[in-house]
């Protein structure tokens, strides 16, 4: 039982690092319809720009508020060049040049600021706490409660300030939004900034378990189950789906595991996403999509 | 307030196609200040698009938009909020998963003067709006008679009621002109009545200039001072509204024959 609650935990504490890589794929959905293929890029952009600031000698908080300051700047910069001219193309369109888009920041990034492996230490201790009987990570604990702050602080955005009103609106339906003089460029911007901010947050907890490195920007790939599961729309979908699939991957490894020779992990997520896709195709938070003619 | 003389609003010459279909063609008219001025037709005659162009959503191919004595030659959606013509469209465009309040409170975007920083790190100014804010959208859906829906989910309300809620939306700005695609649409005659009071009331007391599509003639003729007729993207009268109903043209036009018969 013991054995069972700990894989359960743990399972779950990792999965909220999945949920904070696809909370910042909702938050754009949500605002304009895109699925963003360079969050993962943007996630390793502010990774990257934090390790090699802090290898310069930069004290963290600095190195935390120049990064923050770069992403802002990103986010405009995209939204000009970028969604700007591409208003009202297909998603399909949008999401090309989001694939575009991941290829230019992981050039630059990589480009300026190198591609070998940088050790990124965040001052947490990865030794395990008990409670009782159960091992837990301190690491993950720590990872799940930054993830539920930045929820907490997100509902807060949404739910009590015009700023959320205006970002909802416009998720809601554009052209009553602009009829408003909602402006829809200025509300892209902010989801953009906010999603790239949520990036750095999962960047560096992230970049602090595996290195910061090219392959940081792959687990764009661990989001996209998570996304599937929990709905593309829904940031307390991203949650629960992060969590299903944290938490089944890891009793899948530990408890089937043995019978398939191991090597679960890689694939587990993408076959419960399949289930998921057979019984419901909008994921259990996502909405279904209606289009009125 | 710009000068109070000449039209609020005036077309000119505005011709707009879809794909080498013409939706509307070089068609021209003024909306005098504080008039209820409704515009009528069959399917396709153009009234959509023509709204459509009025607040930026289409860009003509040719002609003009003079509002407020400045000319346009075509309007941006968010210009067209900002210089306070406001909408309400067809079947209803609510934020649906939004209170009835924080949809009203969502229509008074264009009168925000606090910057984003101050809003994030709710610092007093952005506070003070806030409250006024809100306190605004009470006292509109005061008006309306809808103060105890103002928790509500829009979504969950009827649609009659949700209509109310979109006007006081498009109002709750103090906009210079409203522009409303069917209001009546889909209601009984009760609803319709108590909508197109609500019209009224708004033109009267606010002195707003209100430009309006409309199938019910019936409440058309009662309720605009000005109509104009459109058939196949062309003018076909344009007039007060007694003119309009015995102009034979409208009559075989859209009003039909059987109409027209007993008209005669």
């Amino acid at each position: 039982m013991n054995m069972f609650l700990e894989t359960l935990i743990g399972g779950l504490l990792a999965g909220t690092m999945y949920s904070l890589v696809a909370i910042g794929f909702v938050l754009i959905y949500k605002a304009s319809g895109v699925f963003n293929y360079a969050q993962g890029s943007l996630l390793l952009f502010a990774a990257l720009t934090f390790v090699t600031l802090t290898d310069q000698g930069v004290p963290a908080l600095g190195a935390i508020a120049v990064t923050i300051g770069l992403l802002v700047l990103t986010a405009i910069t995209i939204e000009k060049l970028l969604l700007r001219p591409l208003t009202n193309r297909s998603p399909m369109t949008l999401f090309m040049a989001t694939l575009g888009l991941s290829y230019v920041v992981e050039g630059v990034a990589q480009g300026i600021m190198g591609s070998q492996v940088r050790a990124l230490n965040l001052g947490i201790d990865d030794l395990p706490i008990f409670l009782g009987d159960i091992m837990i990570s301190q690491f993950d604990l720590i990872a799940a409660g930054v993830a539920l702050a930045i929820v907490v602080v997100l509902s807060l955005l949404f739910n009590r300030t015009r700023i959320g009103i205006q970002l909802r609106g416009v998720a809601d339906d554009t052209r009553a939004a602009l009829s408003l003089g909602i402006d829809i460029n200025r509300i892209w911007q902010i989801v953009w900034a906010v999603a790239g901010l949520v990036g750095l947050v999962a960047g560096l907890l992230w970049g602090a378990r595996q290195g910061v490195q090219f392959s940081l920007s792959l687990v764009v790939l661990k989001a996209l189950p998570v996304l599937i599961i929990g709905g593309f729309t829904s940031i307390p979908g991203a949650i629960v789906g992060g969590l299903i699939v944290g938490a089944g991957e890891s009793l899948a490894e530990t408890y089937i595991g043995p019978y398939l020779g191991g090597g679960i992990t890689p694939w587990f997520a993408y076959a419960l996403a399949l289930v998921f896709l057979f019984i419901r195709p909008a994921g259990l938070f996502g909405e279904r999509q209606i289009e009125r003619v | 307030m710009t000068a109070s003389a000449g039209p609020a609003l005036e077309v000119r010459n505005v011709s707009l196609s879809f794909k080498g279909v013409k939706a509307i063609s070089d068609l021209s008219f003024q909306v005098t200040r504080r008039e209820i001025c409704a515009l009528i037709g069959p399917n396709g005659a153009g009234k959509s698009s023509l709204l459509n162009i009025l607040n930026g959503v289409y860009t003509p191919d040719s002609g003009e938009i003079v509002f407020e004595g400045e000319h346009f030659r075509r309007m941006q959606p968010l210009e067209a909020a900002r210089r306070g013509i406001g909408r309400g469209f067809q079947n209803n465009a609510l934020f649906s998963g939004m209170s009835v309040l924080d949809n009203v409170i969502a229509g008074l975007s264009r009168h925000s003067r606090v910057t984003l920083v101050e809003e994030a790190f709710r610092l007093p100014r952005a506070l003070g709006q806030e409250r006024a804010f809100r306190d605004r959208a009470l006292e509109v859906l005061k008006l309306f008679d809808l103060e105890k829906y103002a928790e509500t989910l829009v979504g969950t309300l009827p649609y009659g009621v949700q209509k109310k809620v979109e006007i006081a939306r498009a109002i709750v700005a103090k906009p210079r002109l409203l522009l409303l695609d069917e209001p009546l649409a889909g209601m009984n005659a009760a609803e319709k009545q108590e909508i197109a009071a609500v019209i009224a009331r708004l033109n009267r007391e606010l002195d707003l200039t209100v430009v309006l599509i409309e199938h019910d003639i019936g409440i058309v003729l009662k309720l605009a001072h000005h109509v104009v007729v459109l058939d196949y993207g062309r003018k076909l009268a344009d007039g007060p509204p007694e003119t309009i109903r015995d102009n034979p043209d409208v009559i075989a036009a859209y009003l039909g024959s059987e109409n027209a018969e007993a008209a005669a």
